[in-house]
């Protein structure tokens, strides 16, 4: 087998052998299964509530996209003003920092006085975990373009708007999709605590009264789909990422590389 | 008829003009630089001089502690506009072929500017015109990491010269390549230069460089920078590497040499 291929493989094979260990140690030890179901059990679940799953698991993601998206734009927006604007990095990341340290599980209760419960406040909270690392990446791309390119532009007569189009949004956009892979996993996070604390509907519903049951195993079908969600975002934004951004992947390391 | 004028400049770093002595450091002290329009002129020095913060007075990028400095007889007040500006790291964006950082220049500088798409393919014309004239005929199309070190300054270069600058500003642009590659640029810029005249402020610590490519050669003393010294270089061009192994040229390195040390256990 090529080395590639085992690349391929290594992710997948991973898993198993983590969901063996699972149902092993389970059946060696004889958990039962309203603390501790099998692999097995929690995908017959699955199986069984298909249709709710479906249901709840569509309404959890487009909740998480809803929140990601805003989460972008404003992020984006954020990370080029804190960026390339020296007072706005001096005035807003204090605030920022701040915002980020505040527990957002102790947030929704708020947000359901204010906006009732439902969709709103698990998009918010979905909107609020991951705007962060998007603020972040883009302004450290932007803050680390070497100084003698800005003078290179400024000594031709380039306006604030040409070295931000022509020079920052190229060079943090590996920043930006970098962010995406962790936003779009907070994005879920902060869509679950939402729906598990204030919502009628989501994965993150169904796991709260599959607990109030003790249907175990649901709650466990329930990450499992929610996990799954997770992985399939990131592997689109990983590809989008290699696709838009080839050039600071194909140049690492080759620089150097050629003499002379 | 002095074409770039530095008069009596000082220069603090790190304090506010009008701060007492003392503070912040001094990095030019009553500096005099008269250059004429279309001259070649090197700034040789110690590193740490103050020869970069002389091209950053010029061009506007910062302004004198005390003094003036006229470009074309105005006083330089804000960054100028049609400068071409190369340096010892090749700063191309990665993420464009080498023939569209060539173009990025007149992306920003007018009249190229406001011209409308369908002068694009006159300008990828001249961007490939430029590019063979320094030896990067084929390469318009390759990524900057495909490059190797001497050939993205070559391509710096013609970045620094595709809008037809008055003035070229060149800070230790051939710094980090070796003694051959380096010498090859010698001979490139100079072509460049003798195609299409401009005032040319190279900053280099090596004086075979300055004394091979210039006009007139100045030399810088120790922190805080002054001029101690001006050699004028009479060669006759296009100059070539065997001149530099000759009495003459080696006797006027010498000078230059003399003029840095002298300067230095001042």
């Amino acid at each position: 087998m090529s080395r590639s291929t085992v690349e391929r493989l290594a992710p997948w094979v991973a898993t198993l052998l983590l969901f063996a260990v699972w149902q092993l140690g389970v059946m060696a030890f004889h958990i039962e299964s309203f603390v501790l179901p099998t692999p097995l059990e929690a995908i017959q679940q699955i199986y069984v509530n298909r249709y709710a799953l479906t249901v709840h698991g569509m309404a959890t993601l487009g909740t998480t996209l809803l929140g990601f998206a805003i989460a972008v734009v404003i992020g984006l927006a954020l990370g080029i003003l804190v960026g390339s604007f020296r007072l706005a990095y001096a005035a807003l990341y204090p605030i920022l920092i701040g915002f980020n340290s505040v527990p957002k599980a102790a947030v929704i209760p708020v947000l359901v006085i204010w906006f009732g419960v439902g969709t709103v406040p698990a998009v918010l909270a979905a909107f609020m975990l991951s705007f962060f690392p998007v603020v972040v990446n883009v302004a450290t791309g932007f803050a680390t373009i070497e100084p003698e390119l800005l003078d290179v532009l400024r000594v031709l007569g380039a306006t604030r708007r040409d070295m931000i189009v022509k020079i920052g949004i190229p060079r943090s956009l590996p920043y930006f999709f970098a962010s995406l892979k962790i936003a779009i996993t907070l994005s879920f996070v902060g869509t679950v605590i939402a729906e598990i604390i204030a919502g009628n509907n989501g994965i993150g519903n169904v796991m709260l009264i599959a607990s109030s049951n003790f249907n175990v195993p649901l709650v466990f079908a329930a990450l499992l789909v929610v996990g799954f969600m997770g992985v399939s975002m990131y592997a689109i934004f990983a590809f989008l990422e290699t696709r838009f951004t080839s050039w600071s992947v194909r140049g690492q390391g080759m620089e150097y590389a050629t003499g002379g | 008829m002095s074409y770039i004028e530095i008069d009596g400049v000082d220069l603090h770093y790190g304090c506010h003009p009008g701060a007492g002595d003392g503070a912040g450091t001094l990095a030019l002290a009553n500096a005099n630089l008269s250059v004429a329009r279309d001259e070649f002129v090197a700034i040789v020095g110690p590193s740490g001089c103050g020869k970069s913060t002389l091209l950053k007075l010029i061009s506007g990028l910062i302004g004198p502690t005390r003094g003036g400095v006229r470009v074309g007889g105005e006083d330089v007040k804000r960054p100028l506009k049609n400068v071409g500006m190369a340096f010892q790291n090749p700063t191309l964006l990665p993420w464009r072929d080498v023939r569209a950082n060539v173009l990025l220049p007149l992306e920003i500088v007018e009249p190229y500017r406001s011209q409308p798409r369908s002068e694009m393919p006159a300008k990828r014309q001249r961007a490939d015109d430029l590019l063979a004239a320094v030896g990067l005929a084929d390469f318009g199309d390759r990524m900057p990491w495909q490059l190797s070190g001497g050939m993205q300054q070559r391509a710096q270069l013609c970045r620094a010269l595709i809008h037809e600058p008055s003035i070229l500003l060149l800070d230790e642009p051939f710094g980090a390549l070796d003694a051959f590659t380096r010498e090859e640029l010698w001979a490139v810029l100079q072509d460049l230069w003798l195609r299409r005249k401009c005032t040319v402020i190279l900053v280099t610590h090596e004086l075979r460089e300055a004394v091979y490519l210039c006009d007139t050669v100045y030399v810088v003393s120790p922190r805080p920078g002054r001029i101690i010294a001006s050699s004028k270089v009479p060669f006759e061009r296009p100059r070539t590497l065997d001149m530099t192994f000759k009495a003459e040229f080696v006797d006027l390195v010498h000078a230059c040499r003399h003029h840095i040390s002298s300067g230095s256990v001042r």
